[in-house]
C-alpha cells in the first residue's frame, strides 16, 4: 500500500511517500505565493524520487495552512490529528507532541493509540512560532541556521521584556547597542520563545515523553531551551522534524484505504 | 538621501517649539514634564501651568540619554537656563530612567491630566495610542483617572505597528492617513491581527493586484477595529479625545470614530505631548502645595 502526505505550510510545502508504513521518499520546497504550484511541484518531485507513478498511489492525505489548495487530496487531515499520528509513529512512548512551525505552534496530548486527548494552538501571534526567531536573526544579522549554535555558547540569563516580535526587535537592537554578546542575546531569544511554547504545553499538561515536530525542532538552541524550561532529561525529535505533519497525513490516508 | 541607505518611510519629523508671548522670567514656578516612550520622547516646559516650550523626538536605545536629549532640544527653543527649572516629573515607559527628574508618575495619570489641559475639562474618555501601547482611560473634570484599560503586549493597533507597515508599503508615515482614502470602495480589514502575519497578508494582497492605497485602507481598518475592541470594553463617555501619535493618522481615527459614532475633540496642540504636559502639571501642583524641590 502506498500513500502520500502533503503538508502545505506557511513557509514550506512538505511531501512524503509512505509504503507499507515505511517512508520511502520526501521533499520540501518553499511554498511561495502560489500554493497550488508548490503543491504540484512537490508531489511531482516526491513521486519521481520514490520512483513511482501517480497511478500507484492508493490515497493522498493533505494537511497544513494551505490545505484548501491541495486539490488532489483524498483525505483532509486536521493538523492536530496529523501531529498525534506522526508523534506516535516516530516515538511510541510519545504522550505530548509539540509542533512548532514557521507561523504556528501547536501542542497535543495523546494516548498510547495516538488518540488526541487535548490540544492547544497558537496561530494568531508570531511570538510563539518560528517567525519569532527568524525576525530576531535578522535583527542580530546572523544566519537563521547559526542562531541555535550561538545560543548554546552562552550560559547567561538575560530576560526579554517584550513578547511581541515587533517590540522584541527593538529590544534586541537595544541590547546590541548596549554591547551585549550575540551569544547571550541569542540565548535570551531562544529562552523567551521556549517559555511561550512551554506555557502552551503546561496548559495541556506535561506528559512524558515529549516529542517535538516542525522545522524549529532542527534548532539545537531552541530544543535545549525547551528541555531546560521543562526540566526534562530529553526531548524526542525525529531526524527531520519538519516532515512530521506530512507523515501524519500519509498515515491517516493509509487508514482510509 | 545618501547612496546605499534605505529610505526610512516610518521616520517622522522631530520638532521643538516655544510660545513667543511668554517670558520665562515672569514665571513663579517653571516645571518640566519628560515623557520617555518606547518610540518617541517629549519634553514640555511650563511657566505657572502654561505651555511655554516643548520638544518631540524619537527615543534612542538608552532612556537616560533620550530624556537628556529631548530636554536639551526643548531648552534650545528658549533662552532659559536649565537651572531655572523648579521641578521635573518623568513619565512614560522609561520614566524611571530620567536621571534629572524629581519624581516619576505613571503615564496613565499623566495622559488623562494632559488631555484635560490640551482638550479641556469636558473630556471624559481619553484614548492614547502610542508607539508601544494602547490605553483607554475615563477621567473626571479634573483629569483624574477613574477607570482604564491597556494593551501593551502586542504591536497590533500601535504606532510601531503602523511604522512597520509604512515601511513595508514604502509610504511616508505622515501620508498613510490621506492615501488610505484614495480608494473607490472600502475593502475588508486585513484578517490577521499579528503585525508579522498582517505583513505577509499585505504582500499577498499586493501580488493579487490590490493597489497600495487599498492595502493601506484594509490595514487602517484592521487597526481601527483592534483599537475599538479595547475602547468598547471600557465604554465611552463623551467627550472623547485622542492623544499620542496615532491621533494624527486620519486613516485609523476616522474609521475608529465612525465605529464609535462620535466626533473626537479638537486641539491646537501636538497630540504627542499630552503625557509630558500632564507630568509638568503634576509638578506645578506640587510646587503650589509647597511640596516642590527644597532650595
Amino acid at each position: 500500500m502506498i500513500t502520500v502526505g502533503i503538508d502545505c505550510g506557511a513557509k514550506n510545502t512538505k511531501t512524503v511517500v509512505l509504503k507499507d508504513g515505511e517512508i520511502i521518499a520526501k521533499t520540501s520546497i518553499p511554498t511561495g505565493f502560489d500554493q497550488k504550484k508548490a503543491i504540484n511541484e512537490s508531489l511531482e518531485k516526491v513521486l519521481q524520487s520514490a520512483g513511482i507513478t501517480a497511478g500507484q498511489v492508493d490515497k493522498i492525505g493533505g494537511t497544513g495552512t494551505g490545505l484548501k489548495s491541495i486539490d488532489m487530496a483524498d483525505v483532509e487531515v486536521n493538523e492536530i490529528k496529523a501531529m498525534a499520528k506522526a508523534g506516535n509513529y516516530f516515538f511510541q512512548s510519545a504522550r505530548t507532541v509539540a509542533d512548532v512551525g514557521a507561523e504556528e505552534g501547536r501542542v497535543v496530548k495523546l494516548d498510547e493509540k495516538a488518540n488526541v486527548v487535548d490540544f492547544a494552538i497558537n496561530e494568531r501571534c508570531a511570538a510563539g512560532a518560528g517567525a519569532f526567531i527568524e525576525a530576531m536573526a535578522r535583527a542580530l544579522e546572523v544566519d537563521l541556521e547559526e542562531m541555535g549554535a550561538l545560543a548554546l555558547k552562552s550560559n547567561k540569563q538575560i530576560p526579554m521584556n517584550a513578547q511581541c516580535v515587533i517590540f522584541a526587535e527593538s529590544e534586541v537592537v537595544g541590547l546590541i547597542h548596549a554591547n551585549t554578546n550575540k551569544e547571550d542575546i541569542s540565548k535570551a531569544i531562544h529562552d523567551a520563545m521556549a517559555s511561550r511554547i512551554v506555557s502552551m504545553i503546561r496548559r495541556v499538561g506535561v506528559n512524558k515523553d515529549v516529542v517535538m515536530l516542525g522545522g524549529v525542532g532542527r534548532n539545537p538552541g531552541f530544543v535545549e531551551a525547551m528541555r531546560r524550561e521543562l526540566n526534562l532529561d530529553k526531548i524526542y525529535i525525529p531526524e527531520e522534524p519538519e516532515f512530521g505533519a506530512a507523515v501524519g497525513a500519509a498515515l491517516v490516508a493509509a487508514e482510509k484505504v | 538621501m545618501p547612496e546605499g541607505k534605505k529610505q526610512e518611510f516610518w521616520r517622522w519629523d522631530e520638532s521643538n517649539w516655544k510660545d513667543p508671548d511668554i517670558d520665562w522670567k515672569d514665571a513663579k514656578y517653571i516645571t518640566v514634564g519628560i515623557d520617555v516612550g518606547s518610540v518617541s520622547s517629549q519634553a514640555v516646559i511650563m511657566t505657572d501651568g502654561q505651555i511655554y516650550a516643548y520638544a518631540n523626538m524619537r527615543t534612542g536605545f538608552d532612556s537616560p540619554n533620550s530624556a537628556r536629549n529631548v530636554l536639551n532640544f526643548a531648552l534650545k527653543a528658549t533662552d532659559m537656563p536649565e537651572e531655572r527649572m523648579d521641578y521635573c516629573v518623568g513619565t512614560g515607559y522609561g520614566r524611571v530612567n530620567v536621571p534629572f527628574a524629581d519624581r516619576s508618575i505613571t503615564e496613565i495619570a499623566c495622559h488623562a491630566r494632559g488631555a484635560n489641559f490640551i482638550y479641556g475639562p469636558e473630556v471624559r474618555t481619553v484614548l492614547d495610542v502610542g508607539g508601544q501601547d494602547i490605553k483607554a482611560m475615563q477621567c473626571d473634570e479634573k483629569g483624574k483617572v477613574t477607570n482604564f484599560l491597556m494593551n501593551d503586549k502586542c504591536a497590533a493597533g500601535t504606532g510601531r505597528g503602523m511604522e512597520v507597515f509604512a515601511d513595508l508599503l514604502g509610504i511616508p508615515i505622515t501620508e498613510v492617513g490621506e492615501r488610505s482614502f484614495q480608494i473607490d470602495e472600502e475593502p475588508p480589514a486585513v484578517s490577521n491581527t499579528c503585525v508579522v502575519y498582517a505583513k505577509s497578508e499585505a504582500t499577498g494582497l499586493l501580488r493579487k493586484g490590490w493597489s497600495t492605497e487599498q492595502v493601506l485602507a484594509a490595514y487602517c481598518r484592521a487597526m481601527a477595529e483592534r483599537i475599538y475592541s479595547l475602547v468598547e470594553r471600557m465604554g465611552v463617555i463623551p467627550e472623547f479625545a485622542i492623544t499620542g501619535g496615532m491621533a494624527k493618522n486620519r486613516g485609523v481615527i476616522d474609521r475608529l470614530m465612525a465605529k464609535i459614532g462620535l466626533d473626537p475633540m479638537k486641539t491646537k496642540w501636538d497630540t504627542q505631548i499630552a503625557g509630558a504636559v500632564g507630568a509638568a502639571l503634576f509638578g506645578y501642583a506640587l510646587c503650589l502645595k509647597g511640596k516642590g524641590r527644597k532650595k
